[in-house]
């Protein structure tokens, strides 16, 4: 029963559902109950392409278009890692999602001692723009867009997706990156943060400033709620979070002078599929029409189009188990189903050894099925929104919209996200939940298959990818080559250039795209901001 | 007879940011009745050697997800020697495959709780194994 609180009657007859967001599930709906919760056709609904989206973005849903697959790959060098994407393009993945080693997401050159054990371990390992002409060579950047998952650094890292695409001659106005750059999601979960929260909210908005003009079919942000429902919060919370960080990279662009209509339609998101599968729906379809509520009536955003909120809907991490590894399978298969079945645009799903370490080439190509054999065998495409109408999902998908409301005006009354996060409210507030929810699985109170219940069996032993300090060593030697061979005077020409910019507070992706080009470092081009700006001190815990 | 509280420093080193792991236990290891000190994120082996000193701390837990759990046991058990406080009690936890437990034991490692471990599990092991100095 997972998720949600079940009580019993001592018939075994269950007698409440009370949902992780605090909504309690009846036995039987009916029209009595839209009448409750005040449902409205033309205000709630409205046909699927219409304000406020409820029921999708696009009028056909998937009929138009299917979802984008997106599975999370990289390790180990460069090299790897580029074989690892062909081999998904080739099984029909649509995107590439690109990790990156823990390394360069913190700002640190592979021949760097904090770098030590951990190069090419979690995701590839990128020093410089060689790295990138590797990892990107024979991959068609016009056609294939690539979501590239990096935060504190997300800036440096979409400078150089344009100066690899330059080099191969693809035209920057036509490629498609998808940066995560979520900084204040990064403070409450998830870790890789590097820089105090103004100065890293302003370089996110410097990547949104900059995507305007030059990069204009790039989406330079996309807010996740995703790691902060992994880190203990509530599927209310990880939406009522979401839109109010992407409100805060809003607040920065307009200070600027911007109009919001101007840049607002490229922002994305990245949202968790773990779960009750009804909470699920509801809470996508509710998100789909508060953020668009939101751009209307407090941003005053006239274009349809850029009320859209457009999202990957996936992974799934916390949902998975390590007891009866398999069953993972079946687990990602019902949670892309939700995300189905509440219209995501991209999707990709943790692989079932992903309890133990990386996919491995086996595990990442079944979740690819498990998302093609959705749009492909069983019918997700035929229609579109296709629960909507029901009284019981229109019903929670109301409630779900007042929950999202309550924990929105609960940071907003504390003096808003950027003070939660600052101070750490938020983040030992979803600590407390992942503690309580923890305690809720080990007394048995929440059911898991495998774990707490139905436990019989051998246990089994998965396959590893295997880390080998090889990659390492290649990789280092590598950075070690490029820094004999490189222009050392171009080097600290644009990293000075650089400092300046910062220092004077200019937007740094020019001067960023001229570091890539001349091979400056991601260590080096990181050591710069460290220098400028300082580093986040974390709040405490207790 | 000694009853000051067992203090354990929760301690998350190395680059990787996944700290729900941690900050539960943290909570678990309280509720228990322990003194917690949690170092926060991206700690180097020496901060953590050198916080378990300055707190004089009966246990050094670490929580390690990146998959790098062996080379950065190594290094702080190799420090904690150096330093001399490899009479304090070292467990490990995270994401931790079956066939790493013996490695990191031979390592020194007194108690290895990989993901979903129970919480009275690794609080009864602490309390039944610890030295308090």
């Amino acid at each position: 029963m997972g998720v949600a609180k079940y009580t019993k009657d001592e018939k075994d007859r269950i007698t409440d559902v009370e949902l992780q967001s605090g909504i309690h599930v009846k036995a039987c709906y009916g029209p009595a109950d839209l009448e409750h919760v005040g449902f409205s056709y033309e205000k709630d609904l409205a046909a699927p392409g219409q304000y406020p989206f409820t029921r999708g973005i696009h009028p056909e849903g998937f009929r138009s278009r299917a979802w984008t697959t997106r599975q999370y790959t990289g390790f180990g060098t460069p090299e790897e890692s580029n074989e690892r994407f062909k081999l998904m393009i080739s099984h029909g993945q649509t995107g590439l999602n690109v990790a990156f080693d823990l390394p360069t997401q913190m700002g640190y050159d592979s021949d760097d001692p904090m770098a030590e054990g951990e190069v090419g371990r979690v995701g590839m390992a990128i020093d410089s723009l060689r790295d990138f002409e590797i990892a990107f060579k024979g991959i068609d950047l016009e056609k294939i867009g690539s979501g590239l998952t990096i935060n504190a650094v997300a800036s440096i890292m979409l400078a150089m997706y344009q100066a690899v695409a330059e080099k191969y001659g693809f035209d920057p106005k036509k490629i498609s990156a998808t940066p995560q750059n979520d900084i204040l999601k990064e403070m409450i979960g998830r870790g890789s943060w590097i820089f105090p929260v103004e100065p890293a909210v302003n370089l996110i908005g410097d990547t949104i400033e900059y995507s305007m003009t030059t990069l204009p079919r790039t989406n330079p942000v996309s807010i996740c709620g995703y790691h902060i429902r992994e880190s203990g919060a509530t599927p209310a919370q990880e939406i009522g979070y979401a839109i109010l960080i992407a409100n805060a990279y809003i607040d920065n662009v307009l200070k600027r002078g911007y109009d919001v209509d101007d840049f607002v339609g490229r922002f994305s998101f990245n949202l968790n599929v773990f779960g009750n599968i009804w909470e699920q729906v509801a809470k996508f379809r509710a998100a789909r029409k508060l953020w668009a509520r939101n751009l209307k009536e407090k941003y005053g955003v006239k274009k349809d189009s850029n009320m859209y909120l457009r999202g990957l809907f996936g992974g799934g991490g916390y949902g998975l188990t390590k007891a009866q590894p398999e069953n993972n399978i079946m687990r990602g298969a019902y949670y892309a189903l939700s995300a189905a079945l509440a219209g995501a645009q991209t999707i990709a799903l943790c692989s079932y050894d992903e309890a133990y370490t990386i996919p491995t080439p086996h595990s990442a190509i079944i979740s690819l099925r498990t998302l093609q054999l959705l749009m492909d065998e069983i019918g997700l495409r035929d229609t579109v929104d296709p629960l909507a109408g029901s009284y019981f999902i229109e019903t929670i998908t109301k409630e779900m919209e007042t929950k999202i409301e309550e924990e929105m005006a609960k940071i907003e009354k504390i003096g808003g996200i950027v003070q939660a996060v600052a101070t750490g409210y938020v983040q030992r507030l979803v600590s407390q939940q992942a503690y309580a929810y923890e305690k809720g699985l080990q007394s048995g109170e929440l059911k898991k298959v495998g774990l707490n219940i139905y436990t019989e069996g051998e246990p089994m032993e998965v396959e590893l990818h295997e880390y080998t300090g090889e990659s390492a060593e290649k990789q280092i030697a590598a950075l070690k080559e490029l820094r004999r061979e490189r222009s050392d005077a171009d080097v600290k020409r644009t990293l000075k250039e650089l400092e300046a910019g910062t220092r004077a507070g200019k937007n740094v992706m020019p001067c960023l795209v001229e570091c890539c080009k001349t091979y400056a470092t991601v260590g080096e081009m990181a050591r710069v901001f460290r220098d400028v700006f300082g580093e986040f001190q974390e709040p405490g815990l207790f | 007879m000694n009853t000051r509280p067992i203090k354990v420093l929760v301690a998350k080193p190395g680059l990787d940011g996944h700290d729900r792991g941690a900050k539960v236990v943290a909570h678990a290891l309280k509720e228990a009745g322990m003194e917690v000190i949690y170092t926060g994120l991206h700690k180097t082996v020496d901060q953590i050697i050198r916080i378990a000193v300055q707190e004089d701390v009966d246990v050094i837990g670490l929580s390690i997800m990146s998959g790098a759990h062996i080379p950065i046991t190594e290094k702080l058990i190799k420090r904690a020697k150096e330093e001399g406080i490899d009479d304090k009690m070292v467990v490990v936890g995270g994401v931790i495959p079956n066939r790493d437990i013996p490695k990191l034991k031979e390592l020194g490692v007194e108690g290895v709780f990989p993901g979903g471990t129970p919480f009275s599990e690794i609080t009864t092991f602490i309390k039944e194994n610890v030295k308090k100095s």
